[in-house]
This record gives C-alpha cells, structure tokens and sequence, in this order.
C-alpha cells in the first residue's frame, strides 16, 4: 500500500531541468534511498516533499492526500538536515522539544516523550548541553530525535552523515536504521555515498541528471545495474565494451577475443554490449603456456593492499581489468607477473549500449 | 513557480531610511547651488568660489598630507609589531586587543586634553607644527582600525606556515617580511589605511582644541562665514569621503576579504 | 640563536610600539584621569568630582546621557528593520549592495558637514521646514521645534547612528542560519514563532552590543554637537570643549573631572560589550 507518492515531479531553475520527470511510491514503513551524485537532483526531489519549495509539474501525495501545496510547517514531516540546523540558543532537550512546544504541550507532557527520544538516540547524559558543546555525530543524534519527536508521517534525512568522520557515519547509520526499524517510520533518505546506501536501505534509486535511472533492492542494484551509469556508480565494476558475435550460443567479441558470456544468449548479432563483471567475479592464475578457456592474458601492473582483500590491476593488449582476492593469494602473483584472468560466464552480466549513441559515462579515473 | 518577491514591510522601511538619507544631502545641493546675490537658484558660483580659495586648497592639502604621514607611522609601527606578536608572543594579543579598546572609551575630546597637558613643554618644532602634535595624535586615533583591520589580516594567512616556509629556501627577515608577509596582508593593510584617511580628512575635535588649520576646520570657518558656498564645501567634503570608501571596498571585494567599518569623526 | 634569546628579541620588537602607546596613550589619558583628582595647587581633592553632581555639570551629563540613550535605541531598533529589509529574501541584491556602501560613507559623515546639512534641511529656513509650511500648513517652528534643540540633536545624531547600527548587524544576520529558519518550519512553526524562539533570542546579543556601541559612538561626539548647540544644548563634551576655547573655567581640574566622568561611563559600557560579544560569537559558530 503506498504511502508516499511523488508522482512525475519537475523543477526548473531558468533553463536547468533539476528534476525531469520524478515517480517514486513508497510504503508504510519502507526506507528508500535516493542515491547519486552531486546535481543529480536528489535533494531537490527532497525539498519538494518537505515543502520548501514547489515542483513545476507533478504531485506529491501522502496518505492518500495531496499535500503538493501545503505549507512546510503543516506537512507534519520530520527533517534531519546535513549540518548546522540544531538551534544555538537552546540546549539538546530544548532543541528537541520544540516541535512538541510549538503544538502547545505543556511542559509536563512533553518531558516523557523527549527524554525516551533522547535516551533512544543515546544522549541521556548531555541533554542540557549546547549544541556548540556537541560533536558533529551527537549534534545529528539531536536532529533526529528532534525530527522525531512531533511523530511525522514521514521522516526526511538530507546526507546526515556527510559532514562526519568515517568511524562515526558508519557507526550512525546503523543507529538509524534500527531507530527507523524500530518506529515504522516511513524514511526517505538522501546520500551520494552508494555504501551507505546499500547497507540501509529496504529500496535504492540512483539518480542522475534529474531522473532515476534505476530503482531496486540494495541486491538487485549490485548484482543487476540496469544502465552504464548504475553500474559505474555502486560498487567497482569492470568493464567491456564487446559485439554479440553468436546469440544462439552466446559468445561475444571484444579486443579481438571471443567470450563466452551466458548472458549474451537470446541477443541479435551484432549489437553493441557492455559486459560488466565484479572484481570479486574475477579469477586470476599465474599464466600458463596454453592459457586458460574464456579468459584474458596479461601481466600484473598494480597491487593494492586494501586489508582484507588485494586489488590487483591487470593490464592486457588493449584491456585493464581490476580483480580483488584474498591478500594471501595475491602475494604469489606479484607486479610483472604474467596471468590469466578469467572470465566467469554466468557471472557476467550484459547491457545494451546504443549503436551510435555516448559510450560509457566517464565517472572516477579510469580504473 | 514560486518566486520570491519583496515583502511590503521591507519597502516601506527601505522607502523611509532612503527619504531620510537622501533629503538633508538634497537641501545641501539646493543650498549649494544658491546664487549669493540673488538668494535663489541655480548656479554654480558657489563651487568656483571653493575651488578658486586659496584657503580650500592649502588646509586640503594639509590634511591630505597628514593623512599621509598618519598612514605611513602607523604602518611602520603596527604591521612588524602585529606580525611578531602573531608569529612569537601569542598572549600579547589580547593585550594589544584591549589597547585598541581605549580610544573608544577614551575619546578624542578627553585624549586631547591630556595631549595637550602631556606635551605642553614639549620644543616647538613638535608641539606646534600639525606634523608633530597632530599626525602623533591621529596615529592613536587610527589605531583602533588599524589594528583590527591588520589582525584579521594577519589571522587570515598562515603566519607560521608561510614565515617557517620563507626561511627553510633560505631568506632572511627582511626578505621574510617584505616578500611573503606583506602582499598577503595587503589588502588589510590597504583597508585600514583608507579608513585612516577617511578619519583624518573629517577629524576636526583634536584639530579644533589645538588649534591647528587643518580642511575640517576651514568648513566649519566656511559654515560660519558664508552661507551658501559651505554648503558646496559641504558636498565636497561628503564626496571626498566617499571616494576614499569606495576605494576601501573595491579593494577589500578585489581580495575578497570584507572588513568591519566604523564610524569615524563626528 | 637559542630559543630564548630569540624570544627576548621579539619582546625587544615590541619596544616601538609600546614606547609610542605610553607616550601618547597611556600618559595622556593617565595625566587626564589623574588631573581629575588634583586641586589648582596639584593637591590631592575630590572637590572636582563633587562638583560634577552639581549644576551645570550634571545637567550636561543627563542631557548627554539621555540624548545617546535615545539615539541608541532609536538607531538600534530603526537600524535592525532597515538592515532586516534589505538582507532578508525577496530583496533584491543591489538593494543591499547600495545600503552597505552608503552606511560605509555616512558612518563617518558628521561634524560640521553634518550639521549643515541638518540645518540646510530642519533649519529656519530649511527646505523641510519651508515645504511643511507652504505646502501642507504646518509651522514647524511654531511648535516650538527648533533644530538647535535636543530633539534636533537627536535627529541629525541619527545620520551616523542608523548607518552603524546597520554595518554592525549585518553580518549578524547573516549568521542566522537558513537551516534554523527551515527547521523551525518543518517542525510546525510560523514566522512569528521563528523569531520569537530562535530568530530573535540568537541575536539580542549582537543587537544589545551594537547598541552599546551605539550610545558609545553619541556619547563621544563632539563635533556635530559643537556646530548644532552654539551654547544651547548642554552637553559634556561641549562643556569640555568650551574650556579650551578660552572662557569659562579657571581650574583646568575640573575640565579633566569631566573627562574623567566620560571615562567612567564609556568604561561602564565597555564592560556590559565583552561579554556580550562573547556570547554573539559562541552562537555564530
């Protein structure tokens, strides 16, 4: 049953197209992230639900009504902004209540409901602190209770965590997705950072250039990245621009080389694919004379040491590939060492790319 | 599409603060323009009567003169001093701070009679020329601004950074100083000295109580003399402030440092 | 070189600096300060600050005390809605670009030039006061109106006053956040309650400062009042001035008692700032 609906949104700036063309449903309860980087739109899209600003086209519907032009102060939203929104002149307990005052609650009933918020946000013990007198991760634990506190219908979450040290992001987001889970509040959650999208979310949708170029299960957007661009964008991703030479069977030519690829089964001659396989998807042996089926030879040009795991950069005629393996394994294939990488054949996964159209999107530095 | 437009409220204010600025500055221009003969407008006799006296042109010259020298001692005497208390003697800041702070709450009227009380034996050659007594007192008038324009400056760069960097390719203080402090406070330093001249062009308390001749002092001769033609002098003296303001701030907007200005003479 | 002798050089650097501020800083105000005490035969006294509690002397402090209250609350709160208006959304930029530059340039516009002006404008014969009477038949002297009055004092005090108020708020209200201004809404509060729990409390302490400042900046004034009173408005400095001009005291002391009473009450401000400013920069952060 949706419960937020943004229902095809546009925003113009002068000729500048923020947002072309928006529809997103969300359930009761469900945490979606919008995902992408900066100008994609995504806090745009934010803002227009909270109110701040009005959309040029579309509508925004929550609970079966149409809030599209209802004053921000009269959504009953809950907002976490990226910094620098707790009020100075108030303490932590203070800044809290302040929803709850605004509604006229006296004093004695708001002391219950803003003390568990804050116990729940774990920040028992600075309540009657200034926010000057807070770090940057205990400043947004008091944003979010505040949010919280007026019981929104919906809970908004503009990039909280960009503005924080890595320890602390990773430790936050965790202790918001167990608030969110906890509460059953319906979440909408604006980030550029793809691991955090990933790690708590129920549904992503990435945007860029104003619209959502693919939206799904944290799983299906790493395993099936539906357009070039997604599948840049989340996680690492090799790479290879091949033609279907043989549909029937499902080989594909790239460099020179033939594939197998079982994803490239059922597909015309001649079309113009990416095939796209994860580093942890590849498989990398020292190089024997005859070389491996299905694979490519080359020599070790890079190894990264990344804890846990090594990222290996090969470099073959014409073609780099990253694989990432254990550190144990990686030490028997030093830099110059001669390999062969192997492409897994089910485990690489097939998008079409237009026959004469752009090629693929230039994100990082070329890997 | 919402656009946001003017609320009501803000022209009505922006409205009356204009009316109010604007109309004693528009009953001098009519006054200025006043023929001394007839008692009517409009001529501009009134101006070639300021330019072509003999008067204007010696007390401008001399306050802008003062100016100068102001400027100059000032410049000498606070910038190493500020620099050495940035870079080595961190808790004279706050010293220095609170110094700055004493010509606010002892004004001009009180510092200049101890001025004069102070330095009433001193030789001539000091006490009564305006080179001596004057540009001495103004420095100590100029010293709240300054300081505060120049601390900001000096707390904007790096001073540790860019003096250890300085010396470790091998120059020395001098060099230090001249090569790599002073153009980076320059446009603190450019800031303060405008503000110093603004100061200095419209100081007539000191002048007046010492008695020296300097362009403030004329106008008030003027005003009190000649009717119409002060009121020229008047618009002139406005105008020559507001050229040295508007310096200041296409200056600070160059370097896009933005400092604090004050209110100087009254 | 050690470290330590590198040090006492730099203490040595000072040396000009401090040299010049006792020559001419602390000496003479020290000199004033002192002279205050002191009888026509440098005998320690306190008659001369007895005196100040007497007519004329306490009358001139009142009048100056009063006159800088007034323009200091008036400029302070005008001031505060002027620089709100141009700063505030909807307001188109060049509004604030021109407000910024002329408060810059009137800021320092005062004394002579000012007065004339003013009485160009409030005088007799001022064009404000001949357009009432011809035009909407309003005798403004009649009512006993006078520009070399206290009131008048006051209106043409305002010239500078506004502006200061205006360059000191400014970046105040700058600092009022956008993110406060959209959280308060997006927990449910109106415009009103904005300022009333956020808007206004962050910045009383940047208002109160500049007003401070403010009744500082009249309280000092001299030369404004000197070409506006001629005699007729009892002010301190006036008073002050009026000594040195030639007449009227014998006993410098006295001139010096009433530095010394302007130095109390602009030190007693000074005191009420700090702190204040203090609080205003926490808040900014």
């Amino acid at each position: 049953m949706t419960f937020l609906q943004l229902e095809n949104l546009h925003r113009d700036f002068g000729t500048v197209k923020a947002l072309n063309g928006i529809n997103i449903s969300l359930g009761e309860g469900e945490f979606l992230s919008l995902l992408g980087p900066s100008g994609c739109g995504k806090t745009t899209a934010l803002r227009l639900v909270a109110g701040f600003d009005r959309p040029n086209q579309g509508r925004i519907v929550v609970d079966g009504k149409d809030v599209t032009s209802v004053a921000p102060n009269k959504r009953d939203m809950g907002m976490v902004f990226q910094a620098y929104s707790l009020f100075p002149n108030m303490t932590a307990r203070q800044n809290v209540e302040f929803g709850l005052k605004i509604r006229g609650k006296s004093k004695g009933d708001r002391a219950k409901p803003v003390d568990d918020l804050l116990e729940l946000v774990g920040l028992s013990h600075a309540v009657d602190r200034y926010p000057h007198q807070l770090s940057g991760g205990m400043q947004q634990r008091v944003a979010l209770a505040r949010a919280l506190a007026i019981e929104p219908r919906v809970l908004l979450l503009d990039e909280p965590l960009s503005a924080l040290d890595a320890k602390v992001r990773v430790q936050l987001r965790e202790e918001i997705r167990r608030i969110q889970l906890e509460l059953g509040i319906t979440t909408l959650y604006v980030t550029h950072d793809q691991e955090e999208a990933l790690a708590v979310s129920d549904h992503v949708a990435v945007m860029y250039g104003g619209v959502i170029e693919q939206m799904g299960t944290p799983t299906e957007m790493y395993t099936a990245p539906a357009t070039p661009f997604v599948a840049e964008f989340i996680g690492t991703m090799n790479r290879l621009e091949a033609t279907v030479v043989d549909g029937g069977s499902g080989e594909v030519e790239h460099g020179g080389m033939r594939l197998h690829v079982d994803a490239a089964k059922g597909r015309r001659n001649g079309e113009r694919v990416l095939v796209l396989i994860r580093p942890e998807s590849l498989e990398l042996e020292a190089a024997t004379n005859g070389g491996a089926p299905n694979s490519f030879n080359g020599e070790v040009l890079t190894q990264t040491f990344l804890g846990p795991v090594t990222r290996v950069k090969v470099t073959g005629t014409g073609t780099n590939l990253i694989a990432d393996m254990s550190t144990a394994r990686a030490s028997a294939l030093p830099v110059g060492a001669r390999v062969s990488a192997k492409i897994p054949s089910e485990g690489a996964k097939l998008i079409s790319l237009p026959d004469d159209g752009p090629g693929l999107p230039v994100l990082a530095d070329d890997q | 599409m919402k656009r946001p437009r003017i609320s009501l409220s803000a022209v009505v204010w922006l409205l009356l603060a204009a009316a109010y600025f604007i109309i004693p500055l528009f009953a001098t221009l009519l006054i200025s323009l006043r023929s001394t003969q007839t008692g009517k407008c409009c001529v501009g006799a009134n101006y070639a009567w300021v330019l072509h006296n003999g008067d204007f042109w010696h007390t401008l010259r001399l306050s802008a003169l003062l100016a100068l020298e102001t400027i100059v001692i000032s410049l000498v005497l606070f910038v190493p001093t500020i620099y050495l208390v940035h870079l080595k003697l961190p808790r004279l800041r706050p010293v220095l701070a609170f110094m700055a702070l004493i010509p606010f709450i002892v004004p001009p009227i009180v510092m200049v009679v101890g001025l004069l009380r102070t330095f009433k034996g001193s030789p001539d050659w000091f006490y009564q020329k305006p080179w001596g007594f004057l540009a001495a007192s103004y420095v100590i008038l100029a010293f709240p601004y300054m300081f505060f324009s120049l601390d900001a400056g000096f707390r904007s760069i790096d001073v540790h950074t860019l003096t250890e960097a300085s010396q470790s390719l091998g120059a020395k203080w001098p060099t230090t100083l001249f090569r790599v402090i002073l153009p980076n406070i320059r446009a603190a330093a450019l800031a303060a000295s405008f503000l110093t001249l603004a100061i200095v062009m419209g100081e007539f308390t000191i002048a007046n109580l010492a008695a020296f001749h300097t362009f403030p002092i004329f106008i008030q001769f003027v005003s009190e003399s000649q009717g119409f033609p002060a009121g020229a002098l008047t618009l002139m003296s406005f105008g020559i402030t507001w050229a040295a303001m508007l310096s200041l701030l296409l200056v600070g907007r160059k370097r896009g440092q933005s400092s604090r200005i004050m209110a100087g003479a009254k | 070189m050690s470290g330590r002798r590198r040090l006492s050089l730099a203490w040595l650097g000072t040396l000009p600096f401090f040299a010049y501020a006792i020559a001419f800083l602390f000496v003479p105000a020290g000199s004033v300060l002192l002279g205050a005490f002191q009888d026509k035969n440098d005998n320690a006294t306190l008659d001369n600050i007895r005196l100040l509690f007497h007519h004329p002397y306490i009358d001139a402090y009142q009048t100056s005390i009063e006159i800088s209250l007034v323009t200091a609350l008036l400029g302070g709160v005008c001031g505060l809605f002027i620089a709100y208006a141009a700063l505030r959304d909807g307001t188109p930029a060049w509004v604030r670009s021109i407000l910024t530059t002329f408060s810059g340039v009137a800021a320092n516009f005062g004394g002579i030039p000012l007065a004339f002006a003013f009485i160009a404008s409030l005088g007799p014969l001022g064009i404000v006061t001949v357009f009432l009477k011809d035009h909407l038949h309003f005798d403004l002297y009649g009512h006993n109106f006078a520009i070399y009055s206290k009131l008048g004092v006051e209106i043409t005090y305002m010239y500078f006053q506004l502006p200061l108020m205006i360059l000191v708020i400014a970046p105040a209200i700058d600092g009022l956040r956008k993110e406060w201004r959209e959280a308060a809404s997006n927990l449910g509060a109106k415009q009103w309650q904005f300022w009333r729990y956020v808007g206004l409390p962050v910045l009383m302490p940047s208002i109160l400062g500049a007003m401070i400042l403010l009744f500082g900046n009249a309280f000092a004034a001299y030369a404004t009042a000197y070409s506006l009173s001629s005699g007729s408005v009892n002010l301190v400095p006036i008073l002050i001035g009026a000594y040195y001009s030639g007449n009227v005291l014998d006993n410098p002391h006295l001139a010096q008692a009433m530095a010394f009473g302007m130095f109390v009450v602009l030190a007693a401000m000074m005191l009420l700032y700090i702190p204040l400013q203090r609080r205003a920069a926490r808040w900014a952060k």
